[in-house]
């Protein structure tokens, strides 16, 4: 997904590690394969049954640490919470919410929407992972489906500048009304100045030499 | 028309004229209002700092004083903790989730460490000591957020003995806190891996000596509010908010567990050994402030009963390890409290500095570099005093996390404001606030 050069974080300042010329790139996962174990089996079955376009919303299905992340088309997304959240067999009722992350190099597909969700009936976690790129940044909002998500969704336009269409009033929640872009992405520097200790100057966090 | 005063000043909108007021002559003011036939009144609450509960801004619309319509505004205390961690290694990271909901630090570390060591991989390798010492501190914790809850929450609807008293008890807790880990408050105390030091000597005479003075002295709050006609005429049908619109607002704690549903992620997903203690969750069906209060005043009761079991346990485990095998991931600092806090221990100093070459490289490697995670995301909850706390990191293989995400309770909670408050009035919407517990350290991050 990302690709990491050499192991200093900071460039310009003299590495003689010999590090420099590494690359490392950090995995960017694949679909499992079936049996997914745990109820991960049994809940992709259940949302396939009640779902007939599972196959068209589904863009693969992850197990990771012992996690069940689906990836949504950005389209289908709605639909696919609906079931989710209405099917017996399924009864995700509760959403915990919406963090969004920001993929500067995973071109078209910069940033990351991801909705863990609960089902208390059968005490069940899972994951919707939805992307959409930087260009066209709209996604669409679940406040219908769980009114919980309301000031989740603020907060992830605050931060990410996703905008989620049909959000009762997507205003900024925790940055003030009239503050310009958007903090929590990448390309948003973090800030602090230089201090002055004991005659050295020690550099603002974001531009200090450290270890990818 | 009118005299133009500069503190009641006129403005002509699409809702109607609105008169903004914030001082002046009153007198003028009712002259030019009763020209209106309408009579809706905004008020805003705050933005100040009611007690303890950080920054937090309501605007309230009002008919006479029911209120028709209620908004919470929140940002004040914004510290942008999820992008600063992105700047500094995996461990530093809790240093600085600890100061999110500044009342539970120690819920916020082990959520944090939890979620990290699950992206490790190295859940099962955790040592039963730390994990029992991650126990006891938590429900100490959440004797002493309680204790605050309760304490402002009576403190706001004019009950001031509580406060005095729930503070006391809530010192007493903290007490035990420094003289396990060196400070009172936002500890840094539980680490990736285990936990930063060893309890010192003496720590569970003492834990269980509070413990025996907290259970007596939990009766003179008890005594001033249950049952007391006037708290009860102040909370009960108050903050109403039935299991339906807990579930879609995805409120946890015990604001859902007064709807009478069973649900503590404690017994349901169990963490850090829960499954091996016994306690009860406790529930009421009232949906109302006074069921939250309850809540809160039989919960201490459960805690106590943790925190026993878990001395228990450690005194069984005494001299076991307390952070994880692996030395590429365990701080190689040996920390120890003294008289100014907690500190490097000199041992360790000599050891580094006097007598091993290798271990001050390895040392300086861990500290300055920190330990890779490999690349994915995980969530883990636990169940903090004000219901799930949720963290959602991701790694791309670095030593400094690529994102890091809180789901607080307080911020999903403090939604419910408008639910619980419309309709109400408005000498009720502090009660039903209060009831939440928002703790706006954690609502703004």
């Amino acid at each position: 997904m990302s690709e990491n050069n050499g192991m200093f974080g900071a460039s310009g300042s003299g590495d003689t590690s010999g590090f420099g010329g590494l690359a490392r790139s950090a995995a960017n996962f694949g679909s499992s394969e079936r049996p997914y174990g745990s109820y991960f089996d049994e809940v992709t079955d259940e949302l396939e049954r009640a779902y007939p376009e599972f196959n068209s919303a589904i863009e693969k299905v992850v197990i990771d640490r012992g996690e069940l992340t689906l990836h949504v088309k950005r389209e289908k997304l709605f639909d696919t919470a609906m079931k989710l959240r209405d099917t017996q067999s399924l009864r995700f009722e509760v959403c915990l919410g919406v963090s969004g992350v920001h993929y500067p190099e995973d071109k078209n597909r910069e940033l990351h929407a991801v909705y863990p969700l609960l089902s208390m009936t059968h005490n069940r976690r899972i994951r919707l992972e939805v992307s959409v790129p930087d260009s066209d940044p709209h996604l669409p909002s679940l406040v219908e489906v769980w009114a919980g998500n309301n000031w989740h969704e603020r907060e992830t336009w605050d931060m990410f500048g996703i905008i989620f269409d049909g959000h009762p009033g997507l205003t900024r929640i925790l940055m003030p009304d009239d503050w310009p872009g958007h903090p929590q992405r990448k390309d948003y520097p973090l800030g602090g100045i230089p201090i002055e200790y004991k005659g050295a100057t020690i550099p603002a966090p974001s531009e200090r030499r450290s270890y990818r | 028309m009118t005299t133009q005063d500069s503190y009641a000043s006129a403005t002509d909108t699409t809702e109607g004229r609105v008169y903004s007021v914030t001082g002046g002559d009153w007198d003028s003011l009712v002259t030019e209002i009763g020209q209106t036939k309408e009579e809706r009144v905004v008020v805003n609450m705050g933005p100040q700092h009611p007690s303890t509960h950080g920054v937090l801004r309501l605007v309230l619309e009002l008919e006479g004083e029911t209120i028709t319509e209620a908004r919470a505004g929140i940002g004040y205390l914004h510290t942008g903790i999820e992008k600063n961690t992105e700047y500094r290694t995996w461990t530093q990271g809790v240093t600085f989730v600890t100061r999110m909901d500044y009342l539970a630090p120690i819920f916020n570390e082990t959520a944090y460490c939890l979620t990290l060591e699950k992206l490790l991989g190295i859940t099962n390798d955790i040592p039963e000591r730390a994990s029992e010492i991650r126990v006891l501190m938590m429900e100490l914790n959440r004797i002493s957020s309680h204790m605050v809850a309760l304490g402002t929450g009576a403190l706001e609807l004019g009950a001031l003995s509580p406060m005095i008293f729930a503070f006391r008890e809530r010192e007493k807790v903290l007490d035990v806190f420094e003289m396990i880990s060196g400070l009172r408050m936002n500890m840094a105390y539980v680490r990736p891996g285990g936990v930063a030091q060893d309890l010192p000597k003496g720590a569970i005479a003492k834990i269980r000596e509070t413990v025996k003075e907290l259970r007596h002295n939990f009766k003179d709050n008890e005594k001033l509010l249950v049952g007391n006609t006037i708290w009860m005429k102040r909370t009960q049908g108050i903050g109403y908010l039935d299991l339906a619109g807990c579930t879609t607002l995805g409120i946890t704690g015990p604001v859902l567990r007064s709807t009478g549903m069973p649900w503590d992620l404690r017994k349901t997903e169990p963490y850090c050994g829960y499954e091996n203690y016994e306690f009860d969750v406790i529930t009421t069906d009232t949906c109302d402030v006074y069921g939250r209060f309850l809540i809160r005043m039989q919960e201490l009761e459960q805690s106590l009963r943790i925190i026993e079991q878990a001395c228990d346990k450690l005194e069984k485990s005494e001299g076991q390890p307390v952070m994880v095998a692996d030395k590429k991931i365990a701080w190689p600092s040996q920390l120890s409290v003294g008289s100014d806090g907690m500190g490097n221990s000199l041992d360790h100093i000599r050891e580094i500095m006097g007598t091993s070459m290798e271990s001050l490289i390895h040392h300086f490697k861990l500290v300055t570099e920190g330990f890779r995670v490999p690349a994915g995301q995980a969530y883990v909850a636990i169940e903090s005093p004000r219901g799930e706390t949720g963290v959602h990191l991701v790694s791309d293989g670095g030593t400094r996390p690529y994102r890091v995400h809180f789901r607080e309770p307080s911020f999903n909670n403090l939604q419910a404001t408008s639910a619980m408050a419309e309709g109400g009035m408005i000498a009720d919407v502090i009660g039903a606030v209060a009831s939440i517990d928002p703790v706006m350290g954690g609502v703004d991050r």
